[in-house]
């Protein structure tokens, strides 16, 4: 029998693939969970013992993008048969729809805020990553503390003066308020992850494009860029899933015009606090683009976590 | 092409010299080589050149024109680095294509595949050119860093030890190749390399550097025949010169310290006794490495002599360089 010191034996990989699927049974269940009671009645989401087993609905989708009214017997005999599958599940609550709900647009300021901010930090956290790998900085040491310095407490502390100086200067609720807030809370980390990255691309290269007749701002366009794309990557799926995630700025900070998601699904559960399945269909719904983004760039991902591990 | 003049320039790093008051004229269409050891300032001689790095002091004229404030790109030079520093996010080809469709070239795309092929073809990588640039081994790496030198016209190439890690046969391939394409299109060449053979074949001049001097510059037989130091003189020679002190043999003039004996300076035959101490056999010629008074003197002697290890051999210099205590040629 022959052995590799490098080749892992087979009780060790067994081990690892039991730990392995052991660690995603436990992160994926809550999720599971939630896709799962999108689907269920209002009255199966909140049974004890919790059912597993159930019939599927969509009542949770309809009534999360629906706004609906309660009907009597004589205004539902007036109204005529439903038209349509939707209108005939909230029919079966005694409602009718009195208009669409206000999730669509609450969804649609999310990926504006949240794409918005994770670009405008991408190109300048590039650039200023750039500057100090590159350059010759005054007091570079010390301006890249101060950067890091800026997340050392948490955001929300600064919550208060944030919404004074907004009102004052008329960002309260806007989207370009928003855009700029997770830009400057996700800035430092981008700087600092992306320094990373520009730093392992060896100055030769440029040098190289340099005296192939390009511009420093070329070389660094057409050299530096698409070998840094994996750093950036990496780097915008940190600063989007905050951005996107973000809840305590959000709550304080924007009410209407440009609410983001995590505020607003709470109050879909509506006045009973019974609307448990609208508010999972929503969660889900919610998920899907930072998935779609991450699965998109995740080979760029794996490749960022593990990226500078080894010195050349 | 062009001429390329530098006049005192000097280039600190800290508190050392990289280069020191440099003045050295590469004429129009010359093979300039500069030997020197590691930190010599050979590579920083390059940079200065094509404004990659700036001299403290001192100015950088090509074609007669002043370089100061000109970028790299404004230069028209082309340059093979040490390290390749080939696009690893591109083809080979595309990397050839590179300099090709600069803003400053823009060059037509029939043009630019005509080119590619023409310099694939002579660096023999044709058959590598949709390979990603880090998919090849380190000798095609450097063809192709080569390569994206050749396929341009600048008024000055600068090539850093291009052909260090490539194999012997390919080594003395292109050793001719690039003789040849600098011979036959008047290019100006600035070349840096530790291999006295690529200097003593390729080169219509040497610069001897030492520690950011430029301590001689001359053709490479000026350079071989009439060093001005030990230093210089050792830069040059295979087996190297024999450096002994001046009064092992008679004759010695006033001051000199040192006697230098390049292997044909040494007269086999008559003169004094000097003991064999290995014999090596290179086929085209034979090496002798003998003990003199407690010294040891290599030189060659015929390919199938027959001396072997503890015959004695009388010896005499003939025509030998002698250096003084700071090691300057006095005679």
């Amino acid at each position: 029998m022959s052995f590799s010191v490098t080749e892992p034996s087979p009780k060790t990989k067994w081990f690892a693939g039991v730990m392995v699927v052991g660690y995603a049974i436990v992160t994926l269940l809550p999720l599971i969970w939630i896709i799962a009671t999108g689907f269920k009645s209002p009255a199966d989401a909140i049974s004890y013992p919790p059912k597993v087993i159930f019939e599927p609905t969509l009542e949770g989708y309809v009534n999360l993008f629906t706004e609906r009214t309660r009907a009597t017997p004589e205004m539902l005999e007036a109204a005529g048969p439903p038209e349509t599958w939707y209108q005939e599940i909230v029919r079966g609550q005694d409602m009718v729809i009195s208009g669409p709900s206000r999730y669509g647009a609450r969804f649609l300021n999310s990926v504006i805020i949240g794409f918005g901010s994770t670009a405008l930090c991408m190109i300048l956290g590039t650039a200023a990553a750039y500057a100090f790998s590159r350059f010759r900085v005054p007091l570079k040491d010390d301006l890249l503390f101060f950067i890091l310095s800026t997340r050392m407490m948490p955001p929300i502390a600064v919550a208060i003066p944030i919404f004074l100086m907004f009102r004052q200067i008329g960002l309260n609720d806007t989207h370009l308020g928003m855009i700029l807030l997770y830009t400057a809370v996700n800035l430092s980390l981008s700087v600092w992850l992306l320094k990373g990255f520009i730093d392992e691309i060896p100055i030769e290269y440029e040098e190289a494009a340099l005296i192939d007749g390009y511009t420093r701002f070329q070389a660094f366009y057409k050299v530096v860029l698409p070998q840094a794309a994996t750093g950036i990557a990496s780097t915008a799926i940190f600063c989007l899933i905050f951005a996107w995630n973000e809840y305590a700025f959000a709550v304080l900070l924007t009410s209407g015009t440009a609410q983001t998601a995590p505020p607003f699904i709470p109050t879909i559960i509506g006045v009973g606090g019974k609307d448990w399945p609208a508010v999972a269909a929503g969660a889900t719904i919610f998920l899907v683009p930072v998935m779609i983004f991450t699965i998109l760039l995740r080979k760029h991902l794996l490749r960022g976590i593990t990226f500078g591990a080894v010195r050349k | 092409m062009a001429e390329v003049r530098l006049t005192g320039v000097t280039r600190k790093f800290g508190d050392d010299y990289g280069l020191n008051d440099v003045t050295m004229t590469v004429p129009d269409g010359s093979f300039v080589v500069l030997l020197g050891p590691t930190g010599a300032g050979k590579t920083t001689t390059l940079r200065m050149v094509s404004g990659l790095d700036l001299p403290d002091t001192g100015s950088v004229f090509i074609g007669g024109r002043d370089m100061a404030g000109l970028t790299p790109a404004q230069r028209d030079v082309a340059m093979v680095f040490q390290q390749y520093s080939l696009y690893p996010h591109l083809t080979v080809r595309e990397n050839l294509a590179f300099p090709l469709r600069s803003p400053i070239l823009r060059t037509p795309a029939a043009e630019i595949a005509r080119k590619v092929a023409e310099v694939a073809e002579t660096l023999q990588i044709s058959h590598k050119l949709d390979n990603k640039a880090t998919a090849l081994s380190g000798g095609e790496m450097q063809r192709v860093s080569i390569g994206r030198a050749l396929v341009r016209r600048p008024a000055v190439y600068l090539m850093d030890e291009p052909l260090s890690s490539l194999d012997a046969k390919l080594r003395s391939d292109l050793r001719v190749e690039l003789k040849g394409i600098q011979a036959n299109s008047g290019a100006t060449l600035l070349y840096v390399t530790h291999d006295q053979i690529e200097a003593m074949t390729m080169a219509t001049h040497v610069g001897v550097l030492d520690k950011g001097r430029l301590v001689q510059f001359g053709t490479p037989r000026d350079l071989y025949e009439n060093p001005v130091s030990v230093y210089a003189a050792s830069r040059l020679g295979q087996p190297r010169i024999n450096v002994l002190p001046a009064d092992v043999f008679a004759g010695a003039p006033q001051g000199a310290s040192t006697i230098g004996l390049r292997p044909e300076q040494i007269h086999q035959g008559e003169g004094e006794d000097a003991t064999v101490r290995r014999v090596e056999r290179l086929g085209d010629q034979t090496r002798l490495h003998l003990a003199f008074r407690n010294h040891e003197i290599i030189t060659v002697t015929d390919a199938h002599t027959a001396l072997r290890d503890g015959d004695t051999v009388k010896i005499r210099p003939t025509a030998a360089f002698y250096f003084d205590a700071a090691g300057q040629r006095i005679a």
